[in-house]
């Protein structure tokens, strides 16, 4: 009897958790459908959901048009260069809080996450000023330190708690067996760690992809990435639902993907460590 | 433990990140001071001198300021309903055994990957039109008159084009602490004999409160600096001017860079309010 109790209620859960994960996918999945229409097709009264005929030629027309590529090609660059260099820079300073901490170490831990509260637009005008002085204006040297500088705390503070996982006597063994500070941080820590750095790589790199404050004022033609090059959809000619749909499906695809291998990472990264 | 050699080699490796950081804060910062107290125009004159506090009073007796305090505290304010409330109920459901589990997660947690400037153009073009939109078919099928959402309804539609995109970040950090509890406390008092009403509200809550709190400092923080959300939907107009937005126009619109200045003083205070109390939860995480 209870068996068949639980039974149902495991129904009635799956049904419900499906109607509304459905009901919440649904904006992606219809975007992901347009894509593939016409589109005239796109906005016929009532609307179309499986059988239509499908076609690829949004894609090669968006390409065509604005040459999509390299706004891809921009975010990828973008994304991925500001990531690097900001792990590069973070792995020796976690590395020195995680296993030398001082009595500062916290505060300046927390002082770094305080740098991430700082409201862009608070600070809009001077990095304008300064992109002009320096000529960084529209260029993706200029976006990659921004996203870079902006991600850093993440990045240290996720490599500071992986790091802390990591037992400090195994370090200590290899110190006694006469590794330098090099090769202690780069031979023994470093591998150690791969799952750990892959997965603040992962997360950072989809939040400096969605990023779309900076990318919006400090770019033009030239650099804009793909959250940049969407927004010039906002004043549109004639019929370009479809055609809206397959730039945007391409622009979230890559990271939708990445996302879904990083959800357990995604809570420690954007609580700082604070919910495991 | 550790030499006095090691811990010079440590701060030596700290000092790059600390100093860009420190860079990142006191430039602009100051910078942003600095304009926040002259008369500064760049396309009208440029730099015509300090004018104390002028641009701090003129800010605040503009008539677009409370309005913009109003917009921005009605949309922070709705969308942590919004997300905390229907956060904590997907959160309890997703917990409960069912087939499918692992993918229905990925369903509900996929509209936080997507970029904001899709987000909004999707919404506001393939949903929100008020010809071709699928609400506006939707409407009609029941013989209404679609509505112009953007127009007349602006703040609730961005309201709900927001919620969906974080509705995802506070499901996922309530369902990780849900499954932090212990389930033989639940266990206990369901053999006690307490309605599931109960063992919510006297045990499954409580034990979410500071996940609560997390989500909700997370989330302030970034709903005030919501932006590209606004810039491609409705560009500031119809009632959606929020104070992030109204500096922006300040600044790079109107080019007033004094004014808009002294606007980003109070937002970047408004933010470190909020920032105490986050960084106090996290700090004390660190101690223990």
């Amino acid at each position: 009897m209870a068996r068949a109790v639980t039974q149902q209620r495991k129904i009635i859960n799956t049904v419900l958790a499906w109607v509304i994960g459905l009901l919440i996918f649904f904006p992606i999945l219809w975007t992901f459908l347009t894509s593939f229409k016409t589109e005239a097709t796109a906005i016929a009264d009532p609307p179309v959901f499986l059988f239509f005929d499908w076609t690829l030629e949004n894609y090669t027309e968006v390409q065509n048009r604005s040459d999509y590529l390299k706004h891809f090609t921009n975010s990828v660059i973008i994304a991925v260069g500001s990531t690097i260099l900001g792990v590069l820079i973070a792995i020796p300073a976690a590395w020195s809080m995680a296993f030398v901490p001082s009595k500062r170490t916290k505060d300046i831990l927390l002082w770094m996450l305080s740098t991430k509260m700082l409201p862009a637009v608070g600070v809009l005008y001077p990095i304008y000023l300064i992109f002009i002085e320096l000529r960084l204006l529209d260029s993706k040297i200029g976006l990659t330190i921004i996203l870079m500088l902006i991600n850093l705390p993440i990045i240290v503070w996720m490599l500071y708690t992986y790091f802390k996982e990591i037992p400090n006597e195994i370090l200590e063994a290899a110190r006694m067996d006469g590794a330098t500070l090099k090769s202690e941080i780069f031979y023994v820590l470093t591998p150690m760690a791969v799952p750990g750095i892959a997965s603040t790589v992962l997360l950072n790199v989809i939040l400096a992809w969605n990023e779309a404050f900076w990318t919006l004022n400090l770019t033009a033609a030239k650099a804009a990435p793909l959250t940049a090059f969407i927004a010039s959809y906002s004043s549109p000619e004639g019929l370009f639902y479809a055609k809206l749909s397959a730039a945007s499906t391409m622009a979230i695809a890559p990271i939708l993907i990445m996302g879904w291998f990083s959800q357990k990472q995604l809570v420690r990264g954007l609580t700082f460590g604070a919910v495991k | 433990m550790a030499t006095q050699q090691s811990r010079s080699a440590a701060r030596l490796m700290m000092a790059p990140a600390v100093v860009l950081l420190l860079g990142w804060m006191l430039v602009p910062l100051s910078m942003t001071l600095y304009f926040s107290f002259k008369k500064y125009l760049p396309l009208r004159g440029g730099d015509l001198g300090w004018v104390g506090f002028e641009n701090y009073s003129r800010f605040v007796s503009s008539s677009a300021f409370w309005p913009s305090v109003q917009t921005t505290l009605i949309i922070v304010g709705s969308v942590l309903l919004i997300t905390v409330i229907f956060g904590v109920l997907l959160a309890l459901l997703l917990d409960q055994p069912m087939w499918g589990q692992g993918i229905v997660r990925i369903l509900v947690i996929a509209p936080f990957f997507v970029m904001p400037t899709v987000s909004a153009l999707v919404w506001k073009n393939i949903f929100m039109d008020p010809v071709n939109g699928l609400f506006a078919h939707l409407w009609r099928v029941f013989g209404a008159e679609p509505v112009q959402w953007l127009s007349q309804a602006s703040l609730p539609s961005l309201i709900m084009i927001v919620s969906w995109q974080w509705l995802p970040f506070a499901t996922l950090i309530l369902l990780t602490a849900i499954q932090s509890l212990d389930s033989e406390q639940l266990e206990a008092a369901e053999m006690d004999g307490a309605s599931p009403l109960k063992r919510f509200w006297y045990i499954i809550l409580p034990h979410l409160g500071r996940a609560i709190t997390i989500v909700i400092l997370i989330q302030t923080i970034f709903l005030l600096a919501v932006f590209a959300e606004i810039f491609v939907t409705t560009g500031g107009a119809f009632g959606t001017k929020t104070l992030t937005y109204l500096i922006f126009q300040r600044v790079l619109e109107s080019q007033n860079v004094g004014l808009g200045s002294a606007g980003g003083v109070y937002a970047i205070i408004l933010a470190n309010i909020i920032a105490l109390f986050l960084m106090r939860i996290v700090g004390k995480n660190l101690d223990a």
